[in-house]
């Protein structure tokens, strides 16, 4: 299991990094983490002419917080991210996904701005990404322009990224002090990913009306989704067991969701409800 | 494109400099040109952790990675844990409780163990279990390994408590 030749360079810079990825004329890929882009290679699925190599890219690394956001460097490791105080304290639901990611060496290698741009349907991260109005910042051709990630993933493993662009940072909106969240995963027993994950973040009013929710399903669809239907039948609710059990009922409708060899696409959506119900009651009941 | 690249990197403390393919990986470099053959190759998808070696201490898969990534790293093998002379407390604890049957997926997840060690020294056996999520053994069945990884717990925290009395010691006689 070797990959085929290809050529390997170092960016030292963001600008290194898309300088030599327009020198490669669309032979180039980006090497992070390597944690997806190996296998691939090592099973010669992706034949690439040239790496180019961002792990050494001290601008691309880091997690600060800046107006209410988390923001994340796209190089900073999943280990990284989970042994990150100001992680920790902003966005427990975050750091709880990332965590659950692969294994620990796995989450020594792999990066945030990698996970999202393979754009793996399966991948943990971007449930989280929905359900926290990540916004994706990319450099490229265009200059910098920022992507909000439900406009972020197409299909599998296909992205707006465009060509000759590089993600540099993932934004996460912090939620508010009185929210509750959740990330719940099923996992696949060999592989580890999710065969469905759903994260869920919401507050209530004084009232006890539901003023904010947000649920973001990566695994199931083809697509990662955000569970508008569940999302907009919940707003302004007061939530009762009768109530999340009957909207969950919902949580398919916006996802893109097939059979494979693994499971049909009935036990997909049947996944999907039962773990959008799960989720809801312990952000409501527990 | 793919001519060999000078890299060099430390490997259990020695420096190596060497001209590889960019596409060699971290695992063969290891095992075929520094005959570092304890680190193994245990299966194709990255999933074993037979591999496992350390880069700047950090537990990685060596079949994932490429060794020109590794240029200017410090890389730990199994061979650096330790030695007949000096066996690391996990090694010992393999030994005392008999963590192995075949013995194939044993370095890895030695290397595995000692990382989480590290990391936490006091490990609850969920957490043992949860740390060996990327080092699979398809023998033992786990129950030995776990018992090994307690083993070495408790050697690591007895050799602390030593340490500290001999400072503690040395601290009272220059006074
Ligand atoms: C055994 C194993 C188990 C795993 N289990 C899980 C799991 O449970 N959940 C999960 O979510 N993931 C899992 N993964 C995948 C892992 O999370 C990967 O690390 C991640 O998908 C890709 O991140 P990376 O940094 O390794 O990217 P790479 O593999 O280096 O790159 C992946 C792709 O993204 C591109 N890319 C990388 N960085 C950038 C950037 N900054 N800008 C633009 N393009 C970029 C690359 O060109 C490449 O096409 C697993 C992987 C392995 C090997
Ligand atoms: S050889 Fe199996 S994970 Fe590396
Ligand atoms: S002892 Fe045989 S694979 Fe673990």
């Amino acid at each position: 299991m070797i990959p085929s030749e290809f050529a390997y360079k170092r960016a030292n810079s963001v600008a290194e990094a898309l300088q030599l990825l327009k020198d490669s004329g669309g032979e180039g890929k980006l090497l992070a983490g390597g944690h997806s882009l190996l296998p691939l290679m090592k099973f010669r699925l992706t034949n690439p002419q040239s790496l180019i190599d961002i792990s050494k890219i001290e601008e691309l690394k880091g997690v600060k917080l800046e107006g209410g956001r988390l923001v994340v460097g796209a190089m900073t490791t999943y280990d990284e991210l989970v042994k990150d105080e100001t992680a920790q304290q902003q966005i427990p639901v975050l750091v709880k996904a990332v965590r659950i990611i692969g294994d620990q060496q796995v989450r020594n290698r792999g990066t945030i701005g990698g996970n999202l741009a393979h754009g793996d349907p399966a991948a943990d991260l971007p449930g989280a990404a929905l359900a926290l109005d990540a916004e994706i910042e990319v450099h490229g051709d265009l200059g910098k322009e920022t992507i909000a990630a439900e406009d972020f993933f197409i299909a599998p493993l296909v992205t707006m990224l465009g060509e000759n662009s590089i993600v540099t940072s993932v934004s996460f909106a912090v939620p508010s002090p009185n929210s509750r969240s959740v990330y719940l995963k099923y996992e696949h027993p060999a592989s580890g990913y999710a065969v469905i994950g759903v994260c869920a973040v919401a507050s209530m009013d004084d009232s006890g009306k539901v003023e904010h929710i947000r649920i973001g399903i990566n695994g199931v669809s083809d697509v990662p989704y955000r569970a508008r239907a569940v999302e907009e039948a919940l707003m302004g609710a007061e939530p009762t067991e009768a109530l999340v059990k009957e909207v969950s009922e919902n949580a398919a409708d916006d996802g893109e969701i097939g059979s494979d060899l693994f499971a049909s696409e009935k036990y997909r959506r049947h996944l999907a409800k039962v773990y959008t119900e799960r989720a809801l009651k312990e952000i409501f009941f527990s | 494109m793919g001519s060999k690249m000078e890299i060099s990197m430390k490997v259990n403390g020695i420096e190596k400099k060497s001209y590889t393919e960019p596409r060699m990986l971290l695992v063969h470099y290891l095992r075929d040109e520094l005959d570092l053959t304890g680190t193994h190759i245990g299966c194709d998808t990255s999933q074993c952790g037979a591999c496992t070696v350390y880069i700047d201490g950090k537990s990685v898969k060596s079949c994932t990675t490429l060794a020109v990534q590794a240029d200017g790293t410090e890389v730990t093998t199994v061979e650096g844990l330790g030695d007949m002379e000096k066996l690391h407390a996990i090694q010992r604890g393999f030994w005392e409780e008999h963590g192995l049957q075949c013995g194939y997926c044993t370095p890895g997840v030695m290397m595995a163990m000692a990382a989480l060690l590290k990391e936490n020294p006091d490990p609850s056996e969920s957490e043992i279990r949860e740390g060996m999520k990327g080092a699979i053994c398809r023998c033992t069945g786990y129950q030995f390994i776990v018992k090994a990884v307690q083993h070495a717990a408790r050697s690591l925290a007895e050799e602390n408590e030593k340490e500290k009395l001999v400072q503690s010691a040395g601290e009272g006689g220059a006074k």
